[in-house]
């Protein structure tokens, strides 16, 4: 057994088109592990689709390997490449049923392919159904079922093949958010209990949040940053990052029209610390008024994870008591350089004056 | 003509202009079905791009379709008659209605086919379907209400091919149009002749319709 489900290996991609050749991925190098729930996310236009596409060779990379459980995918014949795709199934955007087929005619799908005999096949499709929670809807065709439930239907497909991997390209970007969570919570428990390798495509972080342990961030057709969910999250290096972390700021671009630009401070509460009234013990302790710029508190998987902007005094002593007192309280912080044009701090939305 | 006596001609045409339709539509879609998939297969964007046969093939189905049906016929029924050994009545016809259905109707089920979702083409593809799987499982089934609904106007269009043949003594109404219509100056009949064939498309029209209603799952 390979110890990498899927890696990828200098991978590009050229497209040509009528106004010459556009790279839509440059030189992606990608492990996943086996049981990894990997997210990759960037804005439309990163290349994350396509990205994701080369792993089954949907895609053929203009150059690089793609590596499946230790087998070179690229350059395969298309009847072996037929059978690895076998192991790696996908579900889309736009589900990609068959319209003229109910339910369990989808199901069955994938293993009338792989010539599965038929009782067997219906057989398997019923267990399926049961999987996804659907079991009424056996004989409703695509056009009668909501969008929540064609994913289902497209979710209980791939697994029919009992594949490795289960490739998601936006699974949930139809979907209303209420669909979205039930959608990522099966996906979720798919991933725990059968110990299927998930990669997952989006542009909403609301998806890695719930449902990856591992992110890479792409753009441009490049990956910029990686890692744990949670390392990345609370310490985004890249611009790219930060930018997908705090879709709301996106309007403010430069350091014009704002208030305080100097001696800022973003903070990271983790587990530890999210639920202290640090803020406001803060204050107390040091007797100086803090500039409260932004401030957000999300869960990731099921952990607690702040994030905070704040604006320290003017007087260099106290910036540095109020520092002191971060430190002790063990609360992660990076200093916002003075006029910088990074993307850590926004200042529309929550802003609060916090004064004695 | 007595009453009686042409009520068993009209009907005895019919016969034989169904006969020609039909077989001819058949056989027709034997040959044109396998060229309008391969066509969609191998556009530069299908499952299995091949330039030189989707040009190769594109171009002949073009030159054959563009031969009014009547010359069309006219110049093929030479060979007809070396191939089945007559160049009259409705088995020589029904040669030519081939020839000139089997383009039309792979341009048809061309443009059926493409109406097929790609997504789900890919979606196949992405579980390891092979071409062939693809094309009996996937476009022909999810493209089936358009090709029925292409084949009943097929069949109309055959049909008034087939009425067409009767200029040069193929038989079926169209043949009773000309000769008892023009060539005996007997318009009632002709416009009775008219009448049956307005009848007959009606008829494969509705009968098109219903097919293709019950047929489609998308709209249950």
């Amino acid at each position: 057994m390979a110890e990498h489900i899927i890696s990828l290996k200098g991978v590009t991609k050229e497209f040509d088109t009528k106004n010459g050749k556009v790279v839509a991925l440059k030189d992606i190098n990608l492990d996943i592990e086996r049981g990894d729930a990997y997210g990759i996310i960037g804005l439309s236009g990163a290349g994350k689709s396509t990205l994701v596409r080369t792993i089954n060779l949907l895609e053929e990379p203009t150059e690089g390997k793609v590596i499946f459980d230790g087998n070179v995918l690229t350059g395969l014949k298309s009847k072996q490449l037929n059978l690895q795709r076998r192991k790696i199934s996908m579900i889309f955007q736009q589900f990609n049923l068959l319209m003229q087929r109910d339910a369990i005619g989808n199901i069955c799908f994938p293993l009338e392919l792989a010539g599965v005999p038929k009782a067997k096949a219906q057989e398997k499709a019923r267990e399926l159904l049961k999987v996804v929670d659907l079991e009424d809807r056996a004989h409703s065709y695509p056009s009668q079922l909501s969008g929540g439930q064609k994913q289902r239907v497209a979710i209980a497909r791939a697994l029919a093949s009992d594949p490795e991997v289960i490739l998601c390209d936006e699974a949930t970007s139809a979907l209303d958010p209420k669909t979205t969570r039930s959608i990522l919570q099966l996906l979720r428990q798919i991933n725990e209990e059968r110990g299927i390798t998930l990669v997952v495509i989006t542009h909403e972080m609301g998806v890695i949040k719930q449902l990856c342990n591992k992110v890479a961030v792409i753009e441009n057709g490049e990956i910029v940053e990686r890692g744990d969910v949670n390392t990345v999250f609370t310490k985004p290096q890249t611009r790219a990052a930060r930018k997908l972390f705090f879709p709301e700021s996106e309007e403010i671009e430069t350091t014009e029209g704002r208030t305080a630009t100097k001696n800022r401070l973003r903070l990271v509460f983790d587990e530890t610390t999210a639920y202290k009234p640090i803020i406001a013990n803060m204050i107390l302790e040091t007797g100086t008024p803090v500039n409260l710029l932004y401030a957000n508190m999300d869960a990731l998987l099921d952990e607690q994870k702040g994030q905070m902007v704040i604006c320290l005094s003017d007087k260099k002593e106290e910036a540095e008591r109020q520092k002191a007192y971060l430190i002790k309280e063990g609360v992660n912080f990076t200093e916002i350089p003075e006029d910088s044009d990074y993307y850590d701090y926004p200042l529309h939305g929550f802003r609060e004056e916090v004064t004695e | 003509m007595e009453m009686n006596e042409l009520v068993s001609l009209l009907a005895r045409e019919t016969v034989s202009t169904l006969y020609m339709t039909f077989l001819g539509t058949l056989i027709a879609y034997i040959i044109g079905l396998p060229i309008g998939v391969s066509l969609i297969v191998t556009a530069p964007n299908g499952i299995k791009p091949n330039g030189p046969y989707y040009a190769v093939m594109g171009f002949i189905v073009n030159v054959i379709r563009s031969v009014p049906f009547l010359i069309l016929m006219i110049a093929l029924l030479p060979y007809i008659r070396i191939v089945i050994g007559t160049s009259l009545g409705p088995n020589a016809i029904t040669a030519a209605l081939v020839v000139a259905a089997a383009p039309f109707i792979a341009r048809l089920v061309e443009s059926s086919l493409m109406e097929v979702d790609p997504g789900v083409v890919e979606a196949a593809q992405a579980m390891g379907a092979s071409t062939l799987q693809i094309i009996w499982k996937v476009l022909l089934p999810e493209g089936k209400p358009s090709l029925l609904n292409g084949a009943a106007v097929a069949t109309i269009n055959v049909l008034s091919y087939s009425a067409m043949a009767g200029t040069v003594g193929g038989g079926g109404l169209g043949d009773i149009a000309i000769r008892y219509g023009m060539y005996r100056f007997q318009p009632t009949v002709m416009w009775i002749t008219i009448a049956v064939l307005v009848v007959l498309v009606q008829i494969m029209q509705e009968v098109g319709i219903r097919i293709v209603k019950k047929s489609d799952n998308r709209i249950k």
